[in-house]
This record gives structure tokens, sequence and C-alpha cells, in this order.
């Protein structure tokens, strides 16, 4: 048990957890906002991928680090325009289309890396946002570094999560995609466009998938590996039913999971670590979704509308 | 723009859009071609010439294709029911790793005769790992596309392990890969000195089960009903729940029959490469042959020329290799909406 204390109590653990959060935030906020319109989007993992990918690449090209953020940004709302126009208007099923938008995203991730860089062994480094530390706050024993000596991208999905839960309930855009995910019909009769409310939630979601993505290479790594992403996309899927499709519930989800992750890592390192296999210890984080998936099943609000596509003047 | 469904489309239409997604997907891969700057017919040319030029392209190609129409299959049957089966790859594994563990016991005593043992053994752990996911559906409405995706990590993680720890072959030099298989429980190759094995056969006679599965057999007819409508179904009488889990079992095994057929017939040995995602690329497989069993068996032959190909033409013109999975995805999507333009007009107002 002293080991977990000893952990718990270092300023660097929750450091870490907040650290890990950070991307999963992100792209947990892009996924729910395309379920709240009633649109399932499979393409995250690999939208994460072609962000990570495109806003690494656009600052090696010699952009700034926001600059590969917006590129970033820009890259994974093209793929949810894609998505987008053959699951809203032309109504395919969500779940072959996400699949093949995953499947284009990383694999023309992979091609533009060989492309650029035909020759190199192991990738070039970029250098990555530096800790933004906050006087004073900062200095707060334990949560002081966790929470205010991140990068500014960190502090960015806090403020996203901020964004979606406002816009999402207390304006009328928001409750427009709300209900263009729990009864389209209503929207329709108010003369409301449901296709364009959906699309328009699943380019702005992928958007915000892309810059989760982008943390991995301009934040917490300094370059782009192939598999990076790791299976985070589908992670972030399930962090959205555990959320209850909620922001606020979310962005715990994702930092309780985070924090399951930065011990995973830590608990390797001590005693534990020389009896269990390594591989144990990375196989939690998908466990651990899993359990959550059944742990929420039973209270789960879906989004009466998810999946459900919609046609005008069809009932 | 709305929809309007169209009650009989007529022959140019059902095969005239799947046409035109073809040739929308063969200019972007000219155009990816020209992007590299590679000249795109003569690219072409080469990933033709690599995928069936000569006789030993093409019995690669047969080879690559092997697992592709097992999982492919596995994808078929669980889609015609919508049961999203996104684990093949898991399943794979599971398959794999019940052949290496019995075809390096005992069992290895009774010779060839102990194939189908394994096969069946293996298809069981196909089937129990998709069980999970499909029971956590049932019981709990947990989505299976979060869960079986979610698997495949997993599993690969306990190969990896397995590997490292209880399987791993005291003679391999410290690369993780496991023993080899006795030599009597190999698949022999369908003809000497072709580099072609049984497993490629057995991938065609499944294919031939489901086929009959699904259009001789009342299983089959309540799968797609449930495919078609779970809630019409129900009403009907269906036991939807059971018929979801005879397809899981179904899926699962021919999944497993991908593993199988890979270690005991191409590879000899488990190791953490074997799949360089079959089980996703069973997706595309499936999709491309509309869910057709024997649809399953023509695309996989294409598609695994075209992974053939695209490896021969990349070395040969510089084209990056991923351009073939660029095109598949392409050409997944371009299908899908090849299949719904025949299904629905797109109509003003």
């Amino acid at each position: 048990m002293s080991v977990l204390f000893d952990i718990l109590l270092t300023a660097s653990f929750w450091a870490a957890a907040v650290r890990i959060a950070s991307p999963l935030i992100f792209a947990t906020m892009g996924e729910l906002i395309c379920e709240r319109a009633g649109v399932l989007n499979l393409g995250i993992e690999g939208i994460m991928v072609i962000g990570a990918f495109s806003g690494w690449m656009a600052v090696y090209l010699g952009m700034g680090l926001w600059g590969g953020v917006a590129v970033a940004m820009l890259a994974g709302m093209l793929f949810g325009l894609l998505h987008a126009t053959l699951t809203v208007p032309f109504g395919l099923s969500q779940h072959v289309v996400g699949l093949g938008v995953t499947l284009l995203a990383t694999s023309t991730s992979y091609f533009a890396y060989r492309l650029i860089l035909p020759e190199v062994t192991s990738p070039p480094k970029i250098e990555p946002f530096q800790a933004l530390e906050i006087p004073y706050l900062a200095d707060i024993p334990l949560l002081g570094p966790a929470l205010f000596a991140q990068t500014p991208l960190t502090y960015a999905a806090f403020a996203v999560v901020g964004l979606t839960a406002l816009t999402l309930y207390r304006t009328p855009l928001g409750l427009a995609i709300r209900a263009a995910g729990e009864s389209p019909q209503a929207v329709a009769a108010q003369g409301l466009s449901v296709t364009g409310l959906r699309m328009g939630a699943v380019i702005v979601g992928s958007g915000l998938m892309a810059v989760g993505g982008s943390f991995l290479t301009l934040s917490a790594f300094s370059s782009f590996f192939f598999e990076m992403v790791n299976g985070r996309g589908w992670i972030c899927i399930a962090l959205v039913v555990f959320g209850a499709w909620k922001p606020g519930k979310a962005m715990l989800g994702a930092l309780l999971f985070a924090g399951f992750d930065a011990l995973q890592i830590r608990l390797q390192q001590t005693p534990i670590g020389q009896i269990v296999p390594y591989q144990v210890f990375l196989m939690a984080p998908y466990i651990l979704s899993i359990l959550a998936l059944i742990l929420m099943s039973r209270r789960a609000q879906v989004p009466a509308a998810l999946m459900v596509p919609f046609n005008k003047g069809e009932r | 723009m709305r929809l309007e469904p169209i009650a009989n489309p007529g022959l140019a239409r059902s095969l005239g859009f799947p046409a035109l997604a073809l040739a929308a997907t063969v200019l972007v891969a000219s155009l990816l071609a020209a992007l590299a700057g590679a000249n795109p017919l003569l690219t072409l040319g080469l990933v033709i010439k690599g995928a069936a030029g000569s006789k030993f392209a093409l019995l690669e190609t047969l080879n690559r294709a092997t697992p592709l129409i097992f999982t492919g299959l596995a994808i078929a049957v669980a889609f015609r029911a919508k049961l999203w089966n996104i684990g093949a790859e898991a399943q794979l594994y599971g398959g794999a790793i019940v052949t290496v563990v019995l075809g390096t016991s005992a069992l290895s005593g009774m010779g060839g005769f102990a194939l189908p043992v394994v096969a069946l053994a293996a298809m069981v752990a196909g089937a129990l790992i998709l069980l999970g996911p499909v029971m956590l559906k049932t019981r709990f409405g947990v989505d299976e596309v979060v869960t079986t995706l979610l698997f495949n990590f997993i599993m690969l993680l306990l190969v990896s392990y397995l590997l490292e720890g209880p399987m791993k072959d005291p003679m391999g030099m410290g690369w993780p890969k496991s023993a080899p298989l006795d030599k009597a429980l190999r698949l022999p190759r369908i003809a000497t000195g072709l580099r072609l094995h049984w497993g490629f056969g057995l991938a065609l006679i499944a294919a031939g089960v489901v086929w009959f599965v699904q259009t001789r057999t009342t299983l089959g007819y309540e799968m797609r009903a449930v495919g078609l409508n779970s809630q019409a179904a129900r009403f009907a009488g269906i036991p939807v729940n059971l018929v979801l889990v005879k397809t899981a079992l179904l899926s699962g095994g021919l999944a497993a029959l991908a593993g199988f057929s890979e270690v005991a017939g191409l590879k000899g040995h488990l190791s953490l490469d074997l799949s360089p995602g079959f089980g996703y690329t069973g997706i595309i497989v499936a999709m491309l042959a509309l869910l057709h069993p024997l649809g399953v068996v023509v695309t996989a032959i294409f598609v695994a020329g075209i992974f053939v190909g695209a490896d021969s033409m990349s070395r040969a013109a510089g084209v990056p290799t991923y351009i073939a999975d660029m095109l598949l995805a392409t050409a997944l999507l371009l299908m899908v909406l090849a299949i719904g333009l025949t299904k629905f007009r797109v109509v003003r107002g």
C-alpha cells in the first residue's frame, strides 16, 4: 500500500495525469459534440493520427507551434467534412464510413510522411510547446504543477470543455444541436436544417479530435511515430459513454482514466513491476475502458437519434 | 436535398455506380502516383506486374489473399446481421495462439490427423473471444464496436506477453517468437513445388459453407432478418439475441481460421507481426464484396493483389507502399456511397 501512497504523494504523478488527459479531453469533446448531434464518428482514431502528423509536419516545415495546431485542426475538419457528407445527407452507415475515414486518414498520414521524408529512419524532432507556469499558483504543493505548470494546449483543453458545455446548454445553437440528436423531426419542424446542424457538429468535432492528436506531437512528444495514437481514439468513444454524453463528466472520466494510466506507468518501476509482466500494466487502460462501458451501460442517456439518419419528409 | 428510395433499381444503376466507384479509385491512384513523382500508367503497370506478372507473383497474391478470405468472411457474416465485429484481429491471434499451443504439444504425435482438431480448437478460441463483447451487447447493451476494437489491443499485448514469457522459443535467439510447429502439423502445399498451402483450399471451402448457411438454411435467413430490422425480426418470433450469439460464434471462428492458416500453413510459428492488420483489411474485403461470401473470395484476391503489387512497385518506382492502404480506404468509402446511390436517388427540395 505504501508504494501506492508514495506515488500519489508526488507532484509529478498529478502533473502526468493532467498531461495524459489533455489529448483525450480534446478528442472526447469532439466525439461528444458529434454524438450529441446524432452522429457516431468512428473516424476519431484516424483523425487523431492526421492531427498528430499534420501539426508536427507544419511545424517541421517552418510554421509556428500555433500554426501547427491550426493546420491540424483544418486537416481534421477536412476529414470531418468527408465523414459528414457521407453520413448526413447521404445517410450511409456511420460504422462503415467512420472506419473508412480512420483508414483513409491514417494511411494518408503515413503516405505523406514517407513522401516528404523518404529516407529517414528516425523521425526528426521539433521544438515542442514549453510549460507555461502561472506565477504563485504553480507553487501550490502537489496540485500546483499539475494545474498551473502545463503547456498552453492543456489549458486550452480545459477551456474547450467549458466552451462546449456553455454552447451546448446555454445557447440556442446548443439546444438545436442537442435536439438534432434527440428528435430531428422537431428541429426540422422549427424550420432549422438538421443536415446543416449535424454536418457542422461533425466538422467542428473532428477539428477538436485532430487538435487532440496534435497535442501528442506538439506538446507531449516532439516527433511523429507510426501507431503513436495507439487506440486513444477508441478510448475517447468509451469516455463519451462513461461521461453520459455530458462535457463535465466526460472530462472527469478522462482525468480519472489518465490518472490510472499515470499510475500504471509508475507502478511498473516499483517492486510490483518486477512480479507482474509489463503487458498487464499496458492492458489496464483498455480493460478499464471496457469496465467503464459496462458500469455506465445501465444508466446511460444515449441521444435518442444517435446513428439514425434523418431524411426530410420521412417519418 | 433529400433522398428518395428507388423501388427497383435497374441493372445500369446497380452496376453503374459500383463501376464508377472503381474508376474513381483508379483515378485517385493515378493522382497519388503523380504526386509521388512517378508516371501513373507505369506505376499501375508495375502494380499489376507485381501482383500477377509471374507464377511466383500470383502465388504470393493467393497466399496473401488466404487470411483475407477468412477475415473477410468473418466480417461479412457479422455485418450481414448488423453485428459490428471490428475485432477480427483479436480473434485471428486467438486462433494462432491455440494453433501454436496444440501444435507444439503431445498432440503432434497423432500426425496430420490432429490438424482438424487443431483447426476446430482455434475456431472455438476465436468464437469465445467474440462471444464476450456480444454477451455484453445482448445483456448490458454495450456497443460492440468499441469493445471489439479494444479487445484487439488487449489481445496483441497478451501475445506479446506470451512470446516473451511462457511461449518463448528457447532456440529463438532472443527474438519474440514461439517455438515452431511440429512438421507433421504443418498444412501441406497444394501441389509440390508450388508455394501455396492448403489454407487457401480451406478458405475456399469456408466461403462455400458460409454461402450455403446464408442462402440455404434457417439460420442464414434469421441472420439477414436481424440485420435488416431487428425489431421486426423480434416481432416475427425470431430469437434475436440467440441469432446474434450464433452469428458471433461463426464470425469469430472464421477469423480464428485466418490465424490457424497463417501459423500452420505459412509461417510455422507465432510472432507479433503475424498479421499486418488482416482483421481490419477484412472489413474492406467484405464491404467491396457487398457482404457476399463468394464475392469475398474475389475481392480478397483483388485486395491482396494490390498489397503485393504495391510492395513490388514501391521498390521499383519509389512510391510509398502506403498508397495501397490509401487506395483501399478510398475504394471502401466510394463503394459504400455507390451502394447507397443504387438504393436512393438524390432529389432537390
